[in-house]
C-alpha cells in the first residue's frame, strides 16, 4: 500500500515537539515520506547557513535503517558518553494494520456494503495515522540532534543529512541483532556488578537521587504506557462497534412501516456520528497520552544509559585509584598508573558535569512536554464531550418531538 | 355463517356504537369486569357484535365432543391442567360472556347477549375515557414491581424468592396495594398456564424469562461474587418486565391465574416447569413435532394481510437479532474499557508518586483520580447499555417468537378445518356409494351410522371455519395492539438510553473541566 505525506504542510502529532532553541542555523525536517511494500522512504530536508554544508538547502532520502545507524554511531562514540542520546525512532510497523485490511478484504459476507465501506475507511485512517506517527518520530529524532549544541556537530550527522547516495547501511542481520541483545544483557549485569562493588560510593547526592528516581520512574512509565495503549485500544473497539449498530438500525428503519421508522433512522445517524467522535477521542488519547508516555519511556531509558556510563566511568576511576595505590606500594609503573588515573578522573568528572546538565534538561523537557500534552488532552476531551452532548441532545429533541 | 352474525336484539341506537367498537382499542375488559358478577372471564374486548357466534352458554354435551380435538390443538399446553379444572367453572357459569376461550362450545346463542348489551352503552362511555387515556400513554392503572431478591434455603435446593408488589386502582383486585413472594418457577408456571389457555386462539402471550442452569447453580452454591449478583439483578429486571407486559394485555389481565399469582399468599408449586421433568421433556418433544408440522402445512392464504405480516415479523426478527448481537459486543467492549481505564488510573497514580517535580506529580495524581471516576462512568454506561438497550432487544426477539407461534396456531387451525372438510367429503362419498349399492337390510344400520357421522363432521367443519375466522380476527387485533405497544416501548427506551448517554458525557465534561486548571498549574 502506498502512502504519501506532505509532512511539512500539515500539523504533525505534536506530542513530541521539541523546544528548538530558536536557533535557525540548522533546521531539519522530514518533508515527504513514501510507504512502499515493506519500507518507508523519508525525505530529509535541511536548511542551514552553516559553513560546513555545500548548499543552504538540500534534501536526501533515508530509510529507517539509516536512522538506526546514526543513532548507534552516537551511542558508540566516547565523546558523547556524557550526553543523553535521543532515543532511536521505532521501526515503522504496518503489519497489524495491513493484516486487518487483508482480513477485511477476504470478506465477511454478513456485512453490508455500507458497513464494509466504513470499516475500510476506518482501517485506512488507522494506517494513515500510524504512518504519520512514524514520520513524526523520525523527525523528532533528527530535530533533537539538530538542537543539541554538541550532537549537532557530529560528522556522521552531516553525512546523514547531506550525502546524496545511499549510506549502504543494511539492516542488522540476525547475528548483529543477537549481538545487540547480548550487549544489553552484559550491560545490565555489569551495572549490577558495579553497584554491588564495595568501595564504590556515590559521592554526589544528585546522582544518587537521580538513579533511584530514574529506575522507578522508567518502570512505572512503561507500565502507564502499556495501560494507556490498552485504554486507547478499547476505545477504538467501542467506536468500531458503532458501525454494525448503525447499519442494523438503518435496516430496521428502512423496513419499518410505523412511527419507529424515523426513530430508527435518526438513531442510526446518531450512532454514525458518535462513532466518529469516539474515534477521535481514541486517537487523541493515543497521541497526547500514549505517545507521550512512550517517548518519555524511551528517553528515560536513554537517561538511565547515561547514568550507567557515568557509573562505569566511576568504577573505572575507582579501579584506577586502586591500581595507582598498588603501583605506589610496589613502586612499579607508577607513572603509567598515575596518568591512567588522571585520565579516568578527568573522564569521570567530564561525564558527571555533562550528565548533570543533561539530566536537568531532561527534567525540564519532560515537565514542559507533560504539561503541554495534558492540557491539550483535557481540552480535546472537553471538546469531544461537548460535541457528543450537543449531538445527543439534538437527537433527543427530534425524537421527543415526534408524535 | 351469516346467520350467526345477526345483530343483537338491542335498542336502536346501539348498532352504530358497535361499529365503532370494532375499530376501537381493547379497552373494555377492565370495565366489563366490574359489571360482571364473576371476575374471571377472559374475553376479548370487542365482545358484543362479533362474538355472537361462539357463546359460552352452550350445553355441556357439545363441549364433550370437542375436548378431544382440543387436546390436539393444545399441543403447546402440556401441563396437566384439565379443561374442566375448577378455575374454569366460573367462566362457564357466568352470564353472557361470549368468550373465545378454550371452553367455548359451539352452540350458537345469539339472544343471550341481551343482558350484556344493555350494559354496553355504559361500558362504551367509560371506554371513551379510557381510549383517551390510552392515547396519552396511560395504561390500565396497574403497576407491578419485582424486588428484594432473597435467597431461601441452602445448597442445591435453595432458590431465590422475589417480592412482587402490585399497585392498582382497578376494582377487580381486593386491595389497592399488595405484595407476595414468588420464586422463578412460579413465574414460569404462570406463563405456562396463560400460554395453554390463550396462545392457540391467537393471543400473543408474553414469554417468560429464560431459565439458566449455570446462573442459578452459582447462586445456589452460594458464590457471593459480582457475577451472581449481576445474574440475580438481570433476572429480577426481566421478571419485572415480563409481568408488566403481561398485565398490559387487557385479556390476560382478566385471567384468574394471573390474579391468583399477584394476590394469593400461597401458590401451588409449579413442578412441571423444571427443565428435566417429564413435562419438560414432553414440551421439548412437542416443540420438535411442531417444527416438523410447520414445514409440512401448506396453507392457501386467502388473506394477504397475514402473509404480509408474517414476512414483516420475519424480517423484524432477523434485524433485531443482528442489532442485539452488535449491542452485546458494545456492552462487552465498554466493560473492557472500564477495566482498562481503572488499570491505567492506578499506573498513572504510581507514576505521579515517582515524579519528582511537585506540580507535575500533583497533576498526574489528579489525572489518576479523573481516570478512576471515568472508569466508574464507563461501568454505569455499560449497565445502561445492557439493561435498557440490549435487554429490550432480547425481550422483543422472544416476543416475536410468540407472535410467530400465534401465526402458526392459525395455520394449524386452518389445517384442522381443512382436514375436517376432507373427512366430510370422504364420508359423503361413502354414503353416496352406499346409496347406490343395493343391500337393504344390512346396510340400513350402516347408513344410519354414516348419516350420523356426516352430521358430526358437518358440525366439525362449521366449527373449524368459525374457529379459523375467530383466530384470524383475534390475531389481527393482537398484532395491532402489539405493534402499538412495540412503538411505545421502543420510543420510551430509546429516549431513556440516549438520556443516559447524555448524562455520561456531561459527567465527562465536569471531570475534565476540573482537571484542566491542574494541568495548567504545572510550572
Amino acid at each position: 500500500m502506498e502512502g504519501r505525506q506532505e509532512a511539512g504542510k500539515e500539523s504533525k502529532p505534536s506530542s513530541l515537539s521539541v523546544d528548538l532553541q530558536g536557533d535557525s542555523s540548522l533546521q531539519v525536517e522530514i518533508s515527504d515520506a513514501v510507504s512502499e511494500r515493506d519500507k518507508v522512504k523519508f525525505t530529509v530536508q535541511t536548511k542551514s547557513c552553516l559553513p560546513h554544508f555545500a548548499q543552504t538547502e538540500f534534501s536526501v532520502v533515508r530509510q529507517h535503517e539509516e536512522f538506526i545507524w546514526l543513532h548507534d554511531a552516537y551511542v558508540e562514540n566516547e565523546e558523547y558518553a556524557g550526553l543523553i542520546i535521543p532515543p532511536a525512532p521505532p521501526r515503522p510497523d504496518f503489519e497489524a494494520s495491513r493484516e486487518k485490511l487483508q482480513k477485511l478484504g477476504e470478506g465477511d459476507s454478513s456485512i453490508t456494503r455500507e458497513e464494509f465501506a466504513k470499516m475500510k475507511q476506518e482501517l485506512e485512517a488507522e494506517y494513515l495515522a500510524i504512518f504519520k506517527k512514524t514520520v513524526a518520530m523520525h523527525e523528532v529524532f533528527l530535530q533533537r540532534l539538530a538542537a543539541h549544541p554538541t550532537l549537532r556537530r557530529d560528522h556522521n550527522f552531516f553525512v546523514f543529512l547531506e550525502y546524496g547516495q545511499d549510506l549502504s547501511v543494511r539492516g542488522k542481520n540476525r547475528k548483529e541483532l543477537l549481538g545487540g541483545f547480548l550487549r544489553n544483557i552484559v550491560k545490565s549485569a555489569d551495572e549490577a556488578l558495579i553497584t554491588s562493588m564495595s568501595g564504590l560510593k556515590e559521592v554526589d547526592d544528585f546522582f544518587e537521587h537521580e538513579r533511584t528516581f530514574l529506575l522507578e520512574y522508567h518502570s512505572r512509565i512503561r507500565d502507564a504506557c502499556l495501560r494507556a495503549d490498552r485504554v486507547m485500544h478499547s476505545h477504538k473497539c467501542l467506536a468500531d462497534d458503532y458501525i454494525p449498530i448503525s447499519a442494523a438500525l438503518n435496516s430496521l428503519g428502512t423496513q419499518e412501516v410505523n412511527q419507529l421508522k424515523t426513530s430508527f433512522l435518526k438513531l442510526a445517524e446518531l450512532f454514525e456520528r458518535l462513532r466518529k467522535l469516539e474515534g477521535r477521542v481514541a486517537s487523541d488519547e493515543d497521541l497526547k497520552l500514549s505517545d507521550m508516555l512512550r517517548y518519555y519511556m524511551r528517553d528515560s531509558q536513554a537517561a538511565k544509559d547515561l547514568l550507567y556510563r557515568r557509573l562505569r566511568a566511576l568504577a573505572d576511576y575507582e579501579n584506577a585509584n586502586k591500581a595507582l595505590d598498588k603501583a605506589r606500594t610496589r613502586n612499579r609503573e607508577v607513572r603509567t598508573a598515575e596518568s591512567h588515573q588522571q585520565l579516568c578522573c578527568q573522564r569521570f568528572e567530564r561525564l558527571s558535569d555533562s550528565a548533570k546538565q543533561e539530566l536537568m534538561d531532561f527534567k525540564s523537557r519532560r515537565v514542559s512536554s507533560f504539561r503541554k500534552n495534558l492540557i491539550e488532552l483535557a481540552e480535546l476531551e472537553l471538546k469531544h464531550a461537548k460535541a457528543s452532548t450537543l449531538l445527543l441532545r439534538n437527537t433527543l429533541v427530534a425524537l421527543k418531538g415526534e408524535p | 355463517m351469516a346467520a350467526e352474525r345477526e345483530p343483537p336484539p338491542l335498542g336502536d341506537a346501539k348498532p352504530t356504537d358497535f361499529e365503532e367498537l370494532e375499530d376501537g382499542e381493547d379497552l373494555f375488559t377492565s370495565t366489563v369486569s366490574t359489571l360482571e358478577s364473576s371476575p374471571s372471564s377472559p374475553e376479548p374486548a370487542s365482545l358484543p357484535a362479533e362474538d355472537v357466534s361462539t357463546n359460552s352458554n352452550g350445553p355441556r354435551p357439545a363441549e364433550v365432543v370437542l375436548d378431544d380435538d382440543r387436546e390436539d390443538l393444545f399441543a403447546e399446553a402440556t401441563e396437566e391442567v384439565s379443561l374442566d379444572s375448577p378455575e374454569r367453572e366460573p367462566i362457564l357459569s357466568s352470564e353472557p360472556s361470549p368468550a373465545v376461550t378454550p371452553v367455548t362450545p359451539t352452540t350458537l346463542i345469539a339472544p343471550r347477549i341481551e343482558s350484556k348489551s344493555m350494559s354496553a352503552p355504559v361500558i362504551f362511555d367509560r371506554s371513551r375515557e379510557e381510549i383517551d387515556e390510552e392515547a396519552n400513554g396511560d395504561v390500565f392503572d396497574i403497576e407491578i414491581g419485582v424486588s428484594d431478591p432473597e435467597k431461601v434455603g441452602d445448597g442445591m435446593n435453595a432458590y431465590m424468592a422475589y417480592r412482587v408488589t402490585t399497585k392498582t386502582s382497578l376494582s377487580m383486585f381486593s386491595k389497592s396495594e399488595f405484595s407476595v413472594k414468588r420464586r422463578f418457577s412460579d413465574f414460569l408456571g404462570l406463563h405456562s398456564k396463560l400460554a395453554s389457555k390463550y396462545l392457540h386462539v391467537g393471543y400473543i402471550v408474553p414469554p417468560a424469562p429464560e431459565k439458566s442452569i449455570v446462573g442459578m447453580t452459582k447462586v445456589k452454591v452460594g458464590k457471593e461474587d459480582s457475577s451472581s449478583t449481576e445474574f440475580v439483578e438481570k433476572r429480577r429486571a426481566a421478571l419485572e418486565r415480563y409481568l408488566q407486559r403481561t398485565v398490559k394485555h387487557p385479556t390476560l389481565l382478566q385471567d384468574p391465574d394471573l390474579r391468583q399469582f399477584l394476590e394469593s399468599s400461597e401458590l401451588p408449586r409449579a413442578v412441571n416447569t423444571q427443565a428435566l421433568s417429564g413435562a419438560g421433556i414432553l414440551r421439548m418433544v412437542n416443540k420438535a413435532a411442531d417444527a416438523v408440522n410447520k414445514m409440512t402445512i401448506k396453507m392457501n392464504e386467502s388473506d394477504a394481510w397475514f402473509e404480509e405480516k408474517q414476512q414483516q415479523f420475519e424480517n423484524l426478527d432477523q434485524q433485531l437479532r443482528k442489532l442485539h448481537a452488535s449491542v452485546e459486543a458494545l456492552v462487552c467492549h465498554r466493560k473492557e474499557l472500564s477495566a482498562n481505564t481503572a488499570a491505567f488510573a492506578k499506573s498513572a497514580a504510581m507514576l505521579g508518586n515517582s515524579e519528582d517535580h511537585t506540580a507535575l506529580s500533583r497533576a498526574l495524581s489528579q489525572l489518576a483520580e479523573v481516570e478512576e471516576k471515568i472508569d466508574q462512568l464507563h461501568q454505569e454506561q455499560a449497565f445502561a447499555d445492557f439493561y435498557m438497550f440490549s435487554e429490550l432487544l432480547s425481550d422483543y426477539i422472544r416476543l416475536i417468537a410468540a407472535v410467530k407461534g400465534v401465526f402458526d396456531h392459525r395455520m394449524k387451525c386452518w389445517q384442522k378445518w381443512e382436514d375436517a372438510q376432507i373427512t366430510l367429503l370422504k364420508k359423503r362419498e361413502t354414503e353416496a356409494k352406499m346409496m347406490v349399492a343395493n343391500k337393504p337390510d344390512k346396510i340400513q344400520q350402516a347408513k344410519n351410522e354414516i348419516r350420523e357421522e356426516i352430521e358430526e363432521w358437518e358440525a366439525k367443519v362449521q366449527q373449524g371455519e368459525r374457529d379459523f375466522e375467530q383466530i384470524s380476527k383475534t390475531i389481527r387485533k393482537e398484532v395491532g395492539r402489539f405493534e402499538k405497544e412495540r412503538v411505545k416501548d421502543f420510543k420510551t427506551v430509546i429516549i431513556k438510553y440516549l438520556e443516559s448517554l447524555v448524562q455520561t458525557q456531561q459527567q465527562l465534561i465536569k471531570y475534565w473541566e476540573a482537571f484542566l486548571p491542574e494541568a495548567k498549574a504545572i510550572a
